[in-house]
Parts: structure tokens; C-alpha cells; sequence
């Protein structure tokens, strides 16, 4: 069965998400519900421990996620809208999965069995199941000549446990190459973007950030595609360069696309200021 | 003689290291991949596959004391690129972690101090506050001024929330931190 197949899908926003970056939230959502996929958010739902939890804690990095695991509802797959929160949650459910004192410390811990048919996903394997039931044929050409840089950052990197799954590298210029915009080609698209480094050493964060932006400058993008906040959001507040090349998350740009866009407040949370580009190109009024 | 390296039972440090992380890095062969695919490698003072090789040498003092672990965020460019799967990433938690317990002063404190803060916020809220993890993490650095532009940008832009999002049981999340010892200070 196709993740797709599924109407009904838990859903973790995570903590950027929830605040910071609730212009990539909504935009997610008004996009499903135009599919009549609804996302469910996963009730009382805690931060997952984020980079630093597991950073000096390790134990702790791993029960953190597990709560929301024993949160989610059975027989429904788990949308982590973040990068990195699902791969938080993936690897506890991992750890849990194949260590039976880690099964039974969680069941006493949340009081019900380990779940190990739960599903947990990102938002590239449904759009992919998407795609591949041709949800993107056909829908006009609004993105038509956009040219943007596809910026994965490190989700398309992981842990040696997960090196066999499948990885949805590419899914950015599938879809939207399908709408009509064109994809530059440029060496910094898997470039990690130095996630906490910008706050506790901002020196090293904006030496890569530097790079990023100066690379899909030079590439000629009018736009970077990006889906994730923290990357976004240094992206946004690390680069230096005048003229900067403005960063879209790709829900936003998916509901554009789909013409039901923007919502209020999406593009004025953006530090660098998208809708020039997005007038120029007949995407909003 | 004992061989240096022992691939199927590491011993001493490298002993340590699988007991804390599950990886064993006697199976590094020093190929140096890892460290060419990290984007952070100009700012460490040991390479990854160097602090691999510390930890092979059973030269714990080293290891514990390096810049590198605290510059990793854990991004897993290095674990694609190797080619016998060392989870690089999971043995900087390690070291970290043991450096930690030992009471060691870390190499890069404002990172420990960052790390610290994020921790504290969750075991406050339930979720990470920004904000709030952003002024103790001046209050801790003392200076006020730096990036102030960037904060006030974020603020007006309505980046960062004035009041946190919380969970309602907070004390099942609490629960968590005690049982693992983790003490908010």
C-alpha cells in the first residue's frame, strides 16, 4: 500500500514549525488538504530533542522521541514535517525496534506495546506517491521558466542504519519540473547548512552559508527550494551577500504552483523578501 | 605481541567507544573519506578519521579533548561517504557524552553551553522556546551585542515567539530527564 492510499496521517510539526516557521506548516497543509489528505497532529506532541538532546545525553535523545511515538495513533503513518526530527524519531524507533530491553523499558515506560508496523515518514515520500500517481500531470504551467536551485542540505545524508532506504533525491526538480520551473546546476545542493553552529559558533555557519548562497548566485537561480526551517532559516540570516537570492520553501512553492497561495503572513515572515520575484512571475497579485 | 587494532573485539578505548555507541571503529582502514566529505573539517582540529584513529590508539585524553566532536552537528555527510558505515556521527555523541561524565572542560564551551540551553528549554516546556534559549545563551556569552541586528530582524519578522508553545503533561517529559539523570540546574 502506498502512503498515499492512507487519508488520514498523524502528523509532527515539531518545534520550528510550530513557531518560527509557520509559513512552511500552513503551506504544508493548505497543499494536502487540496489532495484530501488529513494531516492529524499528533496529540501533546514534545520536541524531539532536536541536535543538542543527543548531543550530551544520549539516553535521553532516544526516550525524548519515544513519547511521541506511544502518542501516535495506531494504523496510521507518522508525517514528520521536519528533516530533522524525523530522523530523530526514525532512529529511536530503530534503537526501540531491535533491542528487547529497549521494547520492554517502553512498554513499562508507556504503559502499551512497542508499535513496530508504525510507519514514520517525510513529506518527500508522500509527495512522491503523488507524483507517481501522476498528481502533477497536467496542472498547468504556472512555475513555467522559474529557474531555481534545489537545495536538500544534509536530509539527504544519514546514519549507516538507514543508508539502504530509499532516498528521495531528485523529488524537488521531478515535481516542480512538472509545473514548469527549471532547475539550475550547482555543486552546494547536499551542503550542510551548519544547523546550531549559527548561533554557537556563527563564524563556522556562515562560512557555509556563504558558499550556498554565492553558489546559487552564480548558478543564476532566482530562487532556492528549500524544505526545511533550520536551513532556511540560515540560509536567511547567515548570508552576507548584496542581491540575495530569495529562499522558498517548497510547500510554498507547491501551493503557488497549485494556485492557492499565499496564505497571509507566509511571505512577510521571509527575511529575504520573495514577492518581487513572485510578482514578476505572475505567482501572486 | 597484540595487534593495535582488534577488529571483531576492540578493547581498551575503542572497547568503550562500542560499549557506548554500538560502532566499532577498529573497522576504520584510514581512508580519510569521511573527512573529505565533511563540510565543517577546516574548523577542527582533528579530522574525523584522525579522531577515529585516537580512538584506535586508545589515546582517550586526546579524544576527550578535541574541538572536533563539538564542531560535528551531525549532519551525516561522513557516513555517506564511508565505505564500511562507521557511524561517525553517533561515536562524536559518544565522546561527547564522555567527556561530560569525566567532568572534562569541552574544547568548544559556547557549544556545550548552546546544547545545554536547547536541553533546559525542553525540560521547561516540553519544546524548545527560542527565544528564551537565544537570551540565556547571551546571558551565558555576556555579549549582548553581537548578531543584535539578526535578533531584531528576527523579532519584527515575527520569527521568533514572545511565549513558548508548551506540552500539556510536561511532567511525563520531566519524567524522562529524571530517569536518565539529567539534572536542570
Amino acid at each position: 500500500m502506498t502512503v498515499f492510499n492512507a487519508r488520514k496521517i498523524s502528523y509532527f510539526p515539531g518545534c520550528s514549525l510550530a513557531t518560527s516557521a509557520r509559513e512552511s506548516n500552513e503551506s504544508l497543509k493548505a497543499f494536502f488538504n487540496q489532495y484530501d489528505i488529513d494531516l492529524i497532529d499528533v496529540p501533546d506532541w514534545n520536541c524531539c530533542g532536536s541536535s543538542s538532546v543527543h548531543s550530551i545525553n544520549m539516553e535521553l535523545g532516544e526516550y525524548l522521541p519515544s513519547r511521541n511515538l506511544a502518542l501516535a495513533p495506531p494504523g496510521r503513518p507518522l508525517l514528520a514535517a521536519c528533516p530533522s526530527c524525523y530522523l530523530r524519531l526514525r532512529q529511536s524507533r530503530i534503537a526501540i525496534g531491535e533491542d528487547s530491553r529497549a521494547r520492554d523499558q517502553y512498554r513499562a515506560m508507556w504503559g502499551k506495546p512497542f508499535d513496530p508496523n508504525l510507519r514514520i515518514i517525510t513529506f518527500f515520500e508522500l509527495l512522491a506517491d503523488l507524483a507517481d500517481a501522476g498528481a502533477f500531470e497536467n496542472r498547468g504551467n504556472r512555475l513555467k521558466g522559474l529557474k531555481f536551485a534545489p537545495y536538500y542540505g544534509c536530509m539527504l545524508a544519514r546514519p549507516p542504519k538507514m543508508r539502504r532506504e530509499k532516498n528521495f533525491f531528485g523529488l524537488m526538480e521531478k515535481v516542480l519540473v512538472s509545473l514548469g520551473a527549471e532547475p539550475v546546476r550547482w555543486a552546494h545542493q547536499a551542503r550542510c547548512c551548519g544547523t546550531f553552529l549559527s548561533v554557537s559558533r556563527p563564524d563556522i555557519a556562515a562560512a557555509s552559508v556563504q558558499k550556498i548562497m554565492d553558489g546559487a548566485f552564480r548558478s543564476g537561480a532566482e530562487c532556492i527550494v528549500t524544505a526545511c526551517a533550520m536551513c532556511h532559516l540560515n540560509l536567511e540570516i547567515r548570508s552576507k551577500l548584496p542581491g540575495r537570492t530569495p529562499v522558498l520553501y517548497f510547500s510554498e512553492l507547491l501551493s503557488l504552483a497549485e494556485g492557492f497561495g499565499p496564505g497571509r503572513g507566509w511571505f512577510s515572515k521571509h527575511l529575504i523578501d520573495p514577492r518581487p520575484l513572485l510578482r514578476a512571475r505572475h505567482l501572486m497579485g | 605481541m597484540n595487534p593495535i587494532v582488534s577488529l571483531s573485539n576492540p578493547s581498551g578505548f575503542s572497547g568503550e567507544i562500542m560499549e557506548q555507541t554500538g560502532v566499532n571503529t577498529g573497522l576504520c582502514w584510514q581512508c580519510k573519506c569521511c573527512s573529505g566529505g565533511c563540510p565543517f573539517s577546516d574548523f577542527m582540529d582533528y579530522l574525523p578519521n584522525q579522531v577515529i584513529r585516537l580512538i584506535q590508539l586508545g589515546l582517550k585524553e586526546e579524544a576527550l579533548g578535541c574541538a572536533t566532536m563539538w564542531i560535528c552537528v551531525g549532519c551525516h555527510t561522513c557516513s555517506m561517504e564511508c565505505p564500511v558505515g562507521i557511524d561517525m556521527a553517533a561515536v562524536n555523541d559518544g565522546l561527547r557524552q564522555m567527556c561530560r561524565e569525566a567532568g572534562r572542560k569541552p574544547a568548544e564551551p559556547d557549544i556545550m553551553a548552546f546544547h545545554k540551553e536547547v536541553t533546559h528549554s525542553i525540560h521547561r516546556y516540553g519544546r524548545t522556546h527560542k527565544l528564551e534559549i537565544m537570551m540565556r545563551y547571551k546571558m551565558h556569552k555576556g555579549n549582548w551585542l553581537a548578531d543584535f541586528n539578526v535578533g531584531l530582524r528576527m523579532l519584527s519578522k515575527r520569527k521568533l515567539d514572545l511565549m513558548p508553545s508548551k506540552v500539556n503533561n510536561v511532567g511525563a517529559v520531566r519524567r524522562l530527564f529524571e530517569k536518565t539523570g539529567e539534572t536542570i540546574r
